[in-house]
Formats: C-alpha cells, sequence, structure tokens
C-alpha cells in the first residue's frame, strides 16, 4: 500500500504500453522504476475495434499476451511498492471483463509468491435502472446522438459506464495495491493516483491524456511506453524507449489523435481545456508542459457505453480477374443484388427488408463506396459479401443461395455463364450475432462513485 | 489551357501526413499535418466547410473545422455517416477515409 503522508513534490506516471496485452519490453518498466514511479497505470480496452466485444462479452486481447504483460507489471509494482491500475479490463470492461482479468492476476500472484490486495470495480449497468434514471430525466444525449428511450436500453446486450478516477481512488484509499477497473475513461486510469496525491486537476488531466495511448505522444509511435512527472505546476513527459523522444510538436499533436475536439475534452466532473498550454522542450527528448486548465461542471455526468444485437451475419469471398467483367463491374454488382433479392423472396420467402445484405467490390470501391470518384477499371476484384438475418440459419441460408451467384453471374448482356475464383471451401462463413454501438448518453449522478461497485480481496483472504 | 506535362499536385503531395480515424463510435476525424507555414496556409485556404461537406457527404452544418498555425495543422470532425461496426461500415477504424482529402487537387496560382 503507497505511502499516504502528506503531498508529495510531483507524482510519476509509468504508463508501458497503449493497451494490455499490447506487449513491451522488461527494459520499459524497469526504466520506468528508475525514473522513479509513483504508479504503474495501462489501459485494458478501448471501443475502437467495434461493438462486437462489448455485445459478445469477449476480450480482443489475447490471454496469453494480457498474462506475459501483467506477470512483469505486477512484478514490477510489488518489488518497487507502487500500485498498478489497470482500466476497461478485458477490452470493453465488462464485469466478466473484470473478473477475466482477475483471475489472471490472481492466478500469477499465487504463482510468484506476491501479496497484493486487489480491487475489482465493476461498471456494468442494468437496463431496468437506467430506464429509471431516463423517467427521471436524468440520461442526455450526446451529439450527433437522439434523446434514449427505453426500448434501446432494453435491446443492449451490455451496457457499461464509464468511471471518472473517483472509484478508482476509493479503491486505492481502501488499500489496494492493484485496481481492475471495468470501463473508465482513458484518462481517469492515469490520473486517478496524481490526483489522489494532491496534484492540481490541469496537468494532472492533460498528462493523462496524453499517455493514455502509450507511444503516440513520441517521435516514434511504436516504441510503447511512456513516463509523465506532475507536479503543482505542470508535467514533464518522455519516452520510456531511451532512442525515441518526445517533442513539443509531437506532444501538442496529441491532443489531436481520435478526439473530436483538440482544445477541449470532456471527463466526468468537468472539462480539460488545452488551448492555453505551452509545451516547450527539456533536452532533446523531454518536454514540458505548462498552462493546461481543468473547468470542473456544473453537474457530474457518467457516458454510457451499449451495444444491440443487429442480427447474426454469414460472409462470402469470391475474385474476379475477366476483364470483361471488370470493365462493367458497377453493372455486375446492381445485376447481382437484383438477382439474389428476387432469389430470396422467391425461394426463402423472404420480404426485401427483413434481411439485409452488404456486397463489397474490394480493389475497386469496398472501401469508400459512393465517396470513391469514378474508380479505374481494376485488374481483379475481391468480392465479399455479408449477409445480416434475424438469426444464423437465415443468413447461412441467404449465403448458400448466393453462392452460385457468386460463382456464375454473368452480365445482363452475357450469352454464358463464366466462373470466378473462390478463395476457400465452403466458400462462406458464419461469423454468428453482430452488433451496434447504440448508446451515446450521459446520466447525471448526484456521486461519482454510486454507478460503480467495489471489490476488495487481498492475498491473505483467499 | 494546355498544360503538358503537368502532374495535378495533391493536398496528401504537400502533407506530411493526412490522416483519419474515429473519434469515439459515432464521429470521424480528419488531419492534414503540413510540414511549414507556407503550405499550412495552401492547407488552410483549401480545406473549407464546402469541400468536405463535398467530398464527405455530410452537412454542412455537422462538420467542426479546427485551425492550429502553431501545428501546421488543420483537423476537421464530423458525425460517422456509417455507425461503426454496422452493416454498411467498411471502414471500422475510419482509418482509409482521409483519402478523398488527400487526393484533393491543389488549385496552381494563376499564371
Amino acid at each position: 500500500m503507497p505511502d499516504q503522508s502528506g503531498p508529495p513534490d510531483s507524482v510519476g506516471i509509468l504508463v508501458p504500453t497503449g493497451m494490455l496485452g499490447g506487449g513491451f519490453s522488461p527494459e520499459t518498466i524497469t526504466r520506468g522504476i528508475s525514473l522513479g514511479a509513483d504508479v504503474i497505470a495501462v489501459d485494458g480496452g478501448s471501443t475502437d475495434s467495434g461493438p462486437y466485444y462489448l455485445g459478445a462479452d469477449v476480450a480482443k486481447t489475447a490471454e496469453a499476451a494480457v498474462r506475459r504483460d501483467l506477470r512483469l507489471l505486477l512484478a514490477a509494482a510489488s518489488s518497487a511498492r507502487i500500485p498498478l491500475i489497470v482500466g476497461s479490463c478485458g477490452t470493453s470492461g465488462t464485469d466478466s471483463g473484470v473478473n477475466w482479468v482477475a483471475d489472471i492476476v490472481n492466478a500469477i500472484c499465487a504463482e510468484d509468491g506476491l501479496d497484493l490486495t486487489v480491487a475489482k470495480i465493476f461498471s456494468e449497468q442494468h437496463a431496468d435502472q437506467l430506464i429509471a434514471q431516463l423517467e427521471r430525466g436524468r440520461i442526455h444525449a450526446l451529439p450527433p446522438s437522439e434523446p434514449l428511450d427505453a426500448a434501446t436500453l432494453r435491446r443492449c446486450a451490455h451496457i457499461v459506464a464509464m468511471m471518472g478516477h473517483e472509484p478508482i481512488e476509493k479503491a486505492l484509499r481502501a488499500g489496494a495495491d492493484v485496481v481492475l477497473a471495468g470501463r473508465a475513461t482513458d484518462t481517469a486510469v492515469s490520473a486517478a493516483f496524481a490526483l489522489m496525491r494532491g496534484m492540481p486537476p490541469g496537468p494532472t488531466w492533460h498528462a493523462a491524456k496524453i499517455v493514455e495511448c502509450g507511444g503516440q505522444a513520441t517521435t516514434n509511435p511504436r516504441s510503447g511506453g511512456v513516463f509523465a512527472r506532475i507536479d503543482q505546476h505542470g508535467f514533464t513527459i518522455e519516452p520510456l524507449d531511451p532512442d525515441t523522444a518526445c517533442t513539443p510538436t509531437s506532444v501538442a499533436a496529441h491532443m489531436l489523435y481520435e478526439t473530436v475536439n483538440p482544445y477541449t475534452m470532456r471527463e466526468p466532473g468537468g472539462t480539460i481545456q488545452v488551448a492555453g498550454a505551452r509545451y516547450a522542450a527539456v533536452d532533446e527528448r523531454i518536454v514540458r508542459v505548462e498552462g493546461s486548465r481543468f473547468e470542473p461542471a456544473g453537474q457530474y455526468t457518467v457516458k454510457l457505453e451499449g451495444a444491440a444485437l443487429t442480427g447474426y451475419e454469414t460472409v462470402s469471398f469470391t475474385g474476379i480477374r475477366d476483364p470483361q467483367i471488370l470493365r462493367s463491374i458497377d453493372v455486375w454488382a446492381e445485376f447481382f443484388e437484383k438477382t439474389l433479392t428476387e432469389q430470396v423472396e422467391s425461394v426463402l420467402e423472404l420480404a426485401p427488408g427483413s434481411w439485409g445484405a452488404d456486397l463489397r467490390l474490394y480493389g475497386y470501391n469496398a472501401i469508400l463506396g459512393e465517396l470513391e470518384r469514378s474508380p479505374a477499371t481494376p485488374a481483379e476484384v475481391g468480392v465479399m459479401l455479408l449477409v445480416s438475418a434475424d438469426d444464423q440459419e437465415t443468413a447461412t441460408a441467404i449465403s448458400k443461395l448466393a453462392n452460385p451467384l457468386l460463382l456464375h453471374l454473368p452480365l445482363p448482356t452475357m450469352s454464358y455463364l463464366p466462373s470466378f475464383a473462390f478463395a476457400t471451401s465452403p466458400a462462406h462463413i458464419d461469423r454468428g450475432a453482430a452488433y451496434e454501438f447504440v448508446l451515446n448518453h450521459v446520466v447525471d449522478v448526484d456521486s461519482p462513485t454510486e454507478m460503480f461497485r467495489l471489490e476488495m480481496k487481498g492475498a491473505s483472504d483467499a | 489551357m494546355p498544360d503538358t506535362g503537368h502532374v495535378p499536385l495533391t493536398l496528401g503531395d504537400l502533407a506530411l501526413e493526412v490522416r483519419s480515424k474515429n473519434a469515439g463510435p459515432f464521429w470521424m476525424t480528419l488531419e492534414a499535418f503540413m510540414p511549414d507555414e507556407q503550405t499550412y496556409r495552401i492547407a488552410d485556404a483549401l480545406i473549407t466547410t464546402e469541400l468536405i461537406s463535398e467530398l464527405y457527404h455530410v452537412p454542412p452544418a455537422s462538420l467542426q473545422i479546427f485551425r492550429i498555425p502553431d501545428l501546421h495543422v488543420v483537423k476537421v470532425s464530423f458525425p460517422r455517416p456509417v455507425v461503426q461496426g454496422s452493416l454498411h461500415d467498411r471502414d471500422m477504424h475510419a482509418g482509409q477515409h482521409h483519402v478523398p482529402l488527400a487526393n484533393t487537387v491543389v488549385p496552381r496560382p494563376s499564371l
């Protein structure tokens, strides 16, 4: 447990990697500890890879990779007697994601003889409780979304709330050596310990935003971890790879990364304002930042994330190399969609609109679609057909009906059947359940910790 | 006007990097990183609400444009026209949507 006597002059934060399971060299940790790290903070998740991980409640990262990273981090935190904080456990921060990481942590502690108090903070929400909040007018839409309705909440397979730093601070104050947080803002994970130790919110939140993606704020984003030291007037930041640098530009530019607005960023308890921040080189690889501010909000708000089932999908893939078809590939694609729709209606008796399909012409215009201006005739095209239906059986049946078309469909003007190049046999793969993000809303709360549940367990309680 | 041998210069040719990415599941953000003040001024003049609205088929009122001369960056954010991960989303991270902007031809100074 950390020493809590009196506010220190500064707090050092070691962020080993942008995501737990992403890997880092042992030297990254050694170097961060030698710089005087007071806490190790690492993000375990993100929405960036899509709604599947929250909807299906599975982690994106491999267990072996997470175990490998945690073994190094737990050993370092234990021997330096500093806390380890993991945010958004299991990619989406669901309760089972927290338990998954906790099981790995507990197994490592048992194997390696580490006596650490582990806190779990759960952030998963029940639709019924949120509907009660909705009825009280305490849930608001964020742009560009529409106001929420109860049916949307009920559609969600899983809902998580994004915690600020307060639930993490509560766990640290209760004596946690390791905090495994459910869904948390990327910044809260790095900010919690420094705020608890009395560092000012402006520099702390700004530093937390800069370090959250690991090496992104450096001249070599693939190099991995960073180290930030926060004090009463600002913070300094440096890469943990001695051959990589932070420059005033690389640090300032990180406020652009994956943000809508590069000057302000809303956290649950207020807004980070960096328009007045000044970035100065301390030396060729360390940057000093001062002038960042944090404006507390009148109302503390907690953001929700929810993923709802959209259906079950099957993906099929074929290749076209015949120049005659490729010269009229738009005509072919239109003919394909029309033919498939007719056959699904006549053979499977499914009305248009009761199922969905997305035909993608890779090598032609698949990625940008209608934004692609007059694409050139390609040398070859990979044709992906993605089918969505209410159940897997139907999605598979539609894909099987599409199979002869993906193999033989001619242009409408052709008098013979061409054959295309299936890449695999069978040409289709069932993808199972598919999801979409449906929540982009915040809940007004009276207490920053009221939506989050803390469980503590010491090694000695086992 | 005939201009033999002239290859059109694009924003991508001038920039250090033009990139795109999700800003959460509901927003997309584009950035043009220019190497110096002169090219920044070209990007600044080129990237308008009208241009982005036309290239990305998004309503002008939904756009936010940030002009950051200190970093030689122009940044544009707008709601994702297709929600991330839905059936018709072909770019999960919105990582390839910088191309229409990067391919925009930079007007040559009139001779």
